[in-house]
């Protein structure tokens, strides 16, 4: 039988020591991670029953905020700017997958490109605002640009105030902003691909279009695929734009800016923050699905090729057998 | 391609690939190059040239020191570099020694909490500041620089991740051989693993760095008074409102605000993209 030890004995020991250091190096990232995330997350879930303010009284209204979600002009209806913002996404993954392809083998210059196009994403966001709001100005620079091309100024709609394209001129902010950033990613995943494949490809005489489709394609679909849904949940939660060009004046405002508005501006908390659960539900809810979706796609794929390799085998154990016989 | 084989049926595609290059470089460079233009002209300039014309002198540098001292610059510089340091040591200790302690030791909840501060990581930023506000608030954390460093520590999966993951090629007999020796835990982290962790340090830190000296969401909400607690993010809030149309002093402290920025770049390029392609195959 194991000798009873004293409580000295057994925090010297090496379970002991364990036990401590487990402690001593988790508390303060779990207590931060408790206070400043899963904390205000409860609390907000509570909120969102009550009529209230960051001060004073509040009154219990059972779930009037969620309907009023659904019913309020202002409030769900913003989430149709979305599809703007994931338009948005689409041409930016595109981009940068066709300029990171272009990176990665060699060009004159790689490396001033590549860094001159990802240096916007560097920049923060306040001071993308304004050089974004000068950028737009009636007759300053995007203006002065499409003259030089031959445009006439009166026929140039004001790029922010114009109902029928401001949405475009702010997602067109935020893909100048990030398409550089993705194609470094997908620059480094396309050089992380064994480099000899692309040798044989080349002596079996594949053109640029099929080592594209076949090599490079294929070796980075899980970061295309992370992209997708990282842009897809972006997409339903866009802020920045808007926020910091236009204020979500003139129909620009995204449901995020809408409920910073409700939450800080209006002191709405308690309907802001039901906003907050209605989008987390919904982003969840579509991370989810498409997380699902991956799978199944790629997981059939594998499949297929396991059946593919097993007939083979199958077809050469037969072949193998009536060359035995014969 | 070692042999030069000069093919004519490439050609139109070779000047048609570096157009495109040349075309998408500078659409992303010319927002920022027309506010440095504009910052270099005088009032008078500014009002009667476009905004496309270079500058007359580009030496006038009295829109810079306008602009610094209206934005009241220093003093945000100084506010963003103290952020800066202590967010970053603070994160660097709280991040290497959680990684440590999740990749090293197997114990009940390990993989909950992976999955906890993974799931944080989906929670969008804006949304939770609703919440995060009060909480702020009952702490008396508005308005307070150490409020602000200790909120901006908290969850950070990316550098926690890269940080497991480095970890994980860190062979587990370097620790054996120093239990053998009789090393203490805390030694064996310190003086052994600590050190070896150097480039997922720098990595963590550029990111974390770029990321906390940008940000001005949460820096808006909490350290409102600007005049005392601004950042060189907010500092910029100072150009809304009277000065909104004066484009050349903004610009002028556009600039100003992104030059740390570009100096990092300049200097730590290859840090930076590969710093972000190990942070994005965390998935």
């Amino acid at each position: 039988m194991k000798k009873k030890r004293t409580f000295g004995e057994w925090a010297r020991s090496r379970d002991g020591q364990k036990l401590f250091v487990i402690m001593a190096f988790m508390i303060i990232p779990l207590v931060l991670l408790f206070v400043f995330t899963y904390l205000p997350f409860g609390e907000m879930f509570g909120y969102s029953f009550y009529n209230m303010k960051y001060t004073g009284a509040r009154k219990f209204v059972g779930l009037k905020n969620y309907a009023k979600v659904f019913q309020r002009d202002d409030c769900f209806k913003a989430l149709k700017l979305s599809f703007y913002y994931m338009a948005g996404s689409v041409v930016q993954l595109v981009l940068a997958l066709y300029l990171a392809t272009v990176l990665s083998f060699r060009v004159k210059g790689g490396g001033l490109f590549k860094g001159l196009m990802f240096f916007p994403y560097l920049i923060n966001g306040i001071a993308i605002g304004f050089i974004f709001k000068f950028f737009y100005t009636r007759g300053f620079v995007f203006d002065s640009v499409l003259q030089w091309c031959g445009f006439e100024l009166d026929n140039l709609p004001y790029w922010l105030k114009d109902q029928s394209i401001n949405n475009w001129s702010l997602v067109g902010t935020s893909v100048w902003r990030y398409f550089g950033q993705n194609m470094v990613l997908f620059i480094g995943a396309i050089m992380s691909v064994d480099n000899d494949l692309y040798e044989a490809a080349m002596l079996d005489g594949a053109n640029k279009a099929q080592q594209f489709m076949y090599i490079i394609l294929p070796s980075i679909k899980t970061i295309i695929t992370l992209n997708v849904i990282l842009s897809i949940t972006g997409s339903l939660s866009a802020f920045e734009p808007p926020y910091v060009i236009t204020s979500g004046a003139n129909g620009t405002g995204t449901y995020f800016v809408v409920m910073h508005e409700i939450a800080h501006t209006q002191q709405k908390v308690g309907l802001a923050s039901a906003m907050a659960i209605v989008l987390l539900a919904i982003i969840l809810t579509a991370t989810g699905l498409q997380k699902l979706f991956f799978k199944y796609v790629f997981r059939s794929a594998e499949d297929e090729d396991i059946n593919a390799t097993k007939k083979r085998e199958k077809r050469l154990a037969r072949m193998n057998r009536a060359k035995a016989r014969s | 391609m070692n042999t030069k084989v000069f093919n004519v049926k490439m050609l139109p595609l070779t000047i048609l690939k570096y157009l495109s290059l040349i075309f998408f470089s500078f659409v992303a460079v010319l927002p920022v190059v027309s506010c440095v233009i504009t910052a270099f002209k005088t009032e008078e300039e500014y009002q009667t040239t476009n905004v496309m014309v270079l500058p007359q002198n580009w030496l006038y540098f009295e829109n810079f020191k306008e602009a610094f001292t209206k934005a009241n610059m220093g003093r945000a510089f100084v506010n963003s570099g103290i952020i800066l340091v202590f967010v970053l040591v603070c994160s660097v200790f709280i991040g290497t020694q959680l990684a440590y302690v999740l990749n090293r030791f197997k114990f009940p909840g390990n993989g909950l909490i992976r999955s906890l501060f993974l799931f944080a990581s989906l929670l969008p930023g804006v949304a939770m500041q609703i919440a995060v506000y009060q909480i702020m608030y009952n702490l008396h954390f508005i308005n307070s620089l150490l409020g602000y460093i200790i909120m901006m520590c908290g969850t950070d999966v990316i550098s926690i991740y890269i940080y497991i993951q480095f970890f994980e090629n860190i062979s587990i007999s370097l620790d054996e051989s120093a239990i053998v020796d009789g090393a203490s835990y805390f030694t064996i982290f310190y003086r052994i693993l600590f050190p070896l962790l150097k480039p997922a340090i720098i990595t963590s830190c550029i990111l974390k760095g770029v990321g906390t000296f940008n940000e001005y969401y949460a820096a808006s909400l909490y350290l409102q008074d600007k005049k005392k607690y601004g950042t060189v993010a907010t500092s910029l809030y100072t150009f809304v409102g009277p000065l909104g149309s004066k484009y050349n002093l903004i610009c002028a402290g556009v600039i100003i605000a992104l030059l740390p920025a570009l100096i990092v770049f300049i200097t730590c390029q290859k840090q930076i993209y590969s710093g972000l392609t190990a942070g994005a195959v965390k998935g």
